[in-house]
């Protein structure tokens, strides 16, 4: 069942709650633009897939005298 | 028992759920971050960061920005959560968010700290450890070594607790380079041996409660003499700085200009406050040391504000000293 009881402190307590909920949602699309322009500003795709640090002799440029 | 009969005992019981007259609210939170200072942060900051010789992505530099005005944000509300005491004694700071009973000092320690955390590490990521350790570094100045142990031990407290108001412009300028230079630290040196003398002369002509609060005044521990020297002491120290800056290569004629203009007036207005004594400024209701105030306020702003000119006509080839020293190579 729904409360129905409405006083004046939810009214405040609400403009805090609206407050920070914009706040949070804001740092969301802080971090995920943030991404998106690093990112961008790589200018290798190797980089990229650095990024997880894993291993992947694909992405290494290939040298004389590796068998791969 | 139903939800609604929960809900009525809560609000109108005594208890927690009773409706608090000072119920916080957002801008309350707000104003533990201390915005006026926040501001000045932000512009110094920003030129630091504009006038580094390297471009930034704009969306990192407003990263950047951001997370230096809420780490500042941040060391203030950390500020007023140990201040809270003198505060409340003084009048200047009894309805600030604490000492009026809008805001726990629990909520004023538990915000500054995760807003000092959130601005290093977003900062730490966004523009690297540089500027990331330098904002901690800052913030841990102003908080630990100012207000936890110099405000209130030594009359100096203002001297050099003033390094960490001074840092922004390093710290915008670390987030373009990667690293520190020689113009960023004369601009920090200008803001840190301005910080004396603008509060010294604001403080030989307003009556402070600082003595009730426990916390020591040059004016009232070492006398108003000392003060007035003190005064004239880093105004002429200034000189040199801004000269530093004006050959530097962040400087150039707009900002030498300005320097030499803003320069002049605040050492003139500072050696009338060093040559008067305490009977004479009485006489004249502190025309000279209120002058002297009135010129600080504006020193810093003006002088920045040529940098950042000077760094925005750069690319139109008419910022710093090149196009003079070509223009004087043709003639």
């Amino acid at each position: 069942m729904a409360l129905q009881v409405e006083h004046e402190l939810h009214g405040r307590r609400r403009g805090l709650n609206r407050g920070l909920g914009l706040i949070l949602i804001g740092l969301v699309a802080l971090v995920f633009v943030l991404t998106i322009v690093k990112i961008l500003s790589l200018g290798d795709i190797a980089e990229l897939e650095s990024f997880d640090h894993v291993a992947r002799p694909q992405i290494i440029p290939e040298q004389e005298g590796q068998p791969w | 028992m139903t939800d609604a009969s929960i809900t009525d005992a809560s609000l109108t019981g005594p208890a927690r759920g009773a409706a608090s007259p000072h119920d916080p609210e957002l801008r309350d939170f707000f104003a533990l971050l201390k915005p006026k200072v926040m501001s000045l942060v932000v512009f110094c900051a920003l030129v630091g960061l504009v006038a580094a010789p390297v471009a930034v992505n704009p969306f990192i530099a407003f990263v950047a920005i951001l997370c230096i005005a809420v780490g500042g944000g941040a060391s203030g509300a950390l500020n007023m959560w140990w201040d809270a005491d003198i505060d409340a004694v003084m009048k200047r700071t009894r309805n600030r968010p604490i000492p009026s009973g809008r805001v726990t000092p629990e909520a004023a320690l538990a915000l500054g700290l995760a807003l000092s955390g959130f601005a290093v590490i977003l900062l730490g990521l966004a523009a690297g450890p540089v500027p990331a350790a330098l904002l901690a570094f800052t913030i841990f100045f102003y908080v630990v070594v100012y207000t936890m142990w110099l405000k209130r031990s030594t009359p100096q407290n203002i001297v050099i607790g003033g390094l960490s108001g001074a840092l922004p412009p390093l710290i915008g300028w670390s987030v373009a380079t990667g690293g520190i230079a020689i113009e960023p630290v004369l601009m920090v040196l200008l803001v840190f041996m301005w910080t004396p003398p603008h509060f010294w002369a604001l403080a030989l002509f307003v009556r402070s409660d600082y003595g009730d609060a426990g916390v020591p005044m040059l004016t009232e521990v070492r006398g108003r003499r000392a003060t007035r020297n003190q005064i004239a002491i880093y105004a002429v120290l200034l000189v040199p700085v801004a000269l530093g800056l004006a050959v530097s290569s962040v400087g150039g004629p707009i900002f030498l200009a300005v320097a030499a203009y803003v320069n002049w007036q605040f050492l003139s207005a500072c050696l009338a406050v060093w040559r008067r004594n305490e009977a004479q400024a009485e006489a004249d209701g502190y025309a000279a040391e209120k002058r002297a105030f009135k010129v600080s306020l504006s020193y810093t702003f003006l002088q920045f504000a040529a940098l950042l000119a000077e760094a925005l006509l750069q690319p139109f080839g008419y910022g710093g000293w090149d196009w003079v020293l070509r223009l004087a190579g043709a003639a």
